[in-house]
């Protein structure tokens, strides 16, 4: 299917319903499906009249990300949304390689661009918001064209645009939608930016199901909760870092969002203490653990509600350490773990998740496709299956230290660490290491003392963990060649907006002087 | 007929449309209200009339999964007419809560 048809159907069949809420700060209206169709339509002809190769997109939340979605859709070209918070030399880069195009941009963006860009246009986000043309762009779009082009955020190396065809996502959408599932008063709000394929995943649930858009221009907070009290939002989906600051909001201010139902977590690590602090203070809201890629159209294996409620009651480990897990892959997708010779292994067994189905695109621009012959991609994530179907993810491969000889996966260590009441938050990097090649450091954030208390704690207990203590505490559990040789404390830890612990910030820190060896 | 994941059919005796969510193992005749569906936003159908034998009508918002050839339908506009393949009326897909993470 393709995108501009999927909007064709749900303003047929919803016609005068909110498609998206009158942004805060905007100066438009509320926008039915309807409108939004018509709105799509107008951009189309500009689009047209323009000859735009590519709809680029710089700029913050709001309305003009479903219009230039759909917009471009409907003029058969892809929508290109880019961080505008890289750094300007970073940016210009980025949107080099998005031209040619006619970009819409967030009224600081074109000062810091530094000069003209060869072939591509700009056009304030106003301006965009009434743009039109003449006549209606020819031809019907194919299933087979791009829809969205996607930097991936290029935690190492340079960033690669991932290729996201009209199939891939009306995949993703016709497979875990139901289609005009939402109550009429359903609304969904939306915090994270639209560069992120949750941010473009939203957009296509929210439209298929018929739930009315609430968009946060910038996240904070405070503003995340007064949006969700003030339209009265039953759908959310928020990064690691937003769930712990919104629980802090929501106490201070004893507020319990009684509209909100179904809450979504990923794109990152989520610590599990926090995963059960939503659990204790938001009782009647689902809670969902969602993994996926940019490349796979976003989720690819589901914690649900059902799966959270029983995995905290439960006694067994088992099962309360799938609250650690991103649940089960999608019925439509085939997951396996692989070993390093691409051959799948037993449940249990750690190795590359690898994925295949008719959402996981495995396609960038100007590369060779990352599919295998058979269809298969290799995610370069490592992790594992339980007996019962239960994926736990524990990071990129690249992140794996290399200790004399032997891959230790940082993530199996945060876990660990992680389980130590009185640990918040850790990070396990490789250090440079004379002796064997890499050692295992560990940065720690420990629980504070307003959390112990909530927690049940003893403070006490609490003063006298240190180094020693955790290094144990991680040689019990796994091996003493696990335990960290060094560990430092810290009072928070790098993570980007999107929510990815930003590992290679802490190796940069860490790879300074080093104190004086610890074992 | 190529009735390929996300394609869009509509009846030629009534209003009916749906998409194919999933495609058929083996070549089929998908029909509508007794007569073969035809591309969404093709020419208008020829002199045709609902079969009453195909006339218990298609709700939005439906599944519908032929169990012969895997064929998985939703019906994205309502009509008179109802579906089947190859003059066997396909039944409703058993509802089961779609595994949506957003």
């Amino acid at each position: 299917m393709h995108l501009s048809s999927l909007l064709d159907i749900a303003a047929d069949a919803l016609g005068d319903r909110v498609a998206v809420a009158a942004c805060a700060g905007g100066d438009g209206g509320d926008l039915t499906y309807t409108e939004l169709s018509e709105r799509t339509a107008a951009l189309s002809r500009h689009l047209a009249a323009a000859g735009a190769e590519r709809l680029v997109a710089v700029d913050v939340n709001s309305e003009a990300v479903p219009i230039g979605l759909f917009g471009a859709a409907r003029a058969t070209i892809p929508y290109v949304p880019v961080n505008y918070r890289l750094a300007d030399a970073q940016l210009r880069a980025i949107l080099e390689r998005a031209a040619p195009g006619l970009a819409v941009v967030e009224a600081s963006v074109p000062p810091r661009l530094g000069g003209a860009i060869d072939g591509l246009s700009l056009i304030s986000r106003d301006d965009f918001l009434v743009a039109d043309g003449p006549a209606a762009p020819a031809g019907d779009g194919d299933p087979e064209d791009p829809a969205v082009l996607l930097f991936t955020s290029g935690t190492t190396g340079e960033p690669k645009a991932a290729v996201l065809r009209h199939r891939h996502l009306t995949s993703y959408v016709l497979e875990t939608v139901e289609f005009m599932g939402a109550d009429p008063d359903d609304a969904a709000l939306v915090s994270v930016p639209p560069y992120h394929i949750a941010g473009i995943a939203a957009v296509l649930s929210s439209v298929w199901s018929g739930r009315r858009l609430v968009y946060l221009p910038q996240f904070s907070a405070e503003a995340w909760v007064d949006l969700a009290a003030a339209q009265a939002v039953t759908h959310a989906m928020v990064v690691p870092t937003m769930l712990g600051r919104i629980l802090e909001v929501l106490v201070e201010r004893d507020e319990q969002l009684p509209a909100l139902r179904h809450l979504s977590y990923g794109g990152g690590r989520m610590p599990m203490a926090l995963v059960e602090r939503a659990l204790e203070q938001l009782p009647h809201v689902g809670l969902v653990n969602a993994y996926g890629l940019t490349e796979t159209s976003s989720t690819i294996a589901v914690l649900g509600p059902e799966d959270h409620r029983e995995a905290i009651a439960s006694s067994d480990p088992h099962v309360r350490h799938r609250l650690g897990s991103v649940g089960r892959p999608l019925p439509i997708l085939s997951v396996e773990i692989r070993d390093h010779n691409g051959a799948p292994v037993d449940a249990g067994t750690h190795g590359e998740i690898w994925v295949k189905g008719d959402q996981v695109s495995g396609e960038y621009l100007g590369r060779a496709a990352a599919l295998s012959a058979d269809g298969w991609l290799a995610t370069n994530d490592g992790g594992w299956l339980d007996q019962e179907g239960f994926l736990f993810v524990e990071g990129r491969l690249d992140d794996v230290i290399v200790r004399g000889g032997e891959n230790l996966s940082p993530g199996e260590i945060e876990e660990v660490l992680l389980l130590h009441p009185a640990v918040a938050d850790a990070a396990v990097i490789g250090v440079p290491d004379e002796e064997w090649g890499e050692a295992v450091a560990a940065v720690v954030v420990l629980v504070d003392a307003g959390h112990a208390d909530a927690a049940g704690l003893d403070q006490a207990a609490l003063d006298v963990v240190d180094e020693a203590a955790l290094r144990a505490w991680v040689a019990e559990r796994l091996r003493s060649t696990r335990a960290p040789g060094r560990i430092e404390f810290r009072l928070e830890l790098p993570y980007s907006e999107t929510g990815k612990l930003l590992r290679r910030v802490l190796k940069a820190e860490l790879a300074g002087p080093t104190p004086s060896p610890t074992s | 007929m190529d009735l390929k994941p996300g394609s869009r059919w509509a009846s030629q005796v009534c209003s009916t449309e749906v998409v194919v969510v999933r495609t058929s193992t083996k070549p089929v005749t998908l029909e509508c209200g007794g007569h073969p569906m035809a591309p969404v936003g093709g020419d208008g159908g020829a002199d045709l009339t609902l079969d009453p034998a195909f006339a218990e009508g298609s709700l939005i918002g439906k599944r519908f999964a032929d169990p012969d050839s895997g064929l998985e339908l939703l019906v994205t506009k309502a009509g008179e007419g109802s579906l089947a393949v190859d003059g066997i009326s396909i039944p409703l897909k058993e509802a089961k809560p779609l595994p949506s993470s957003d």
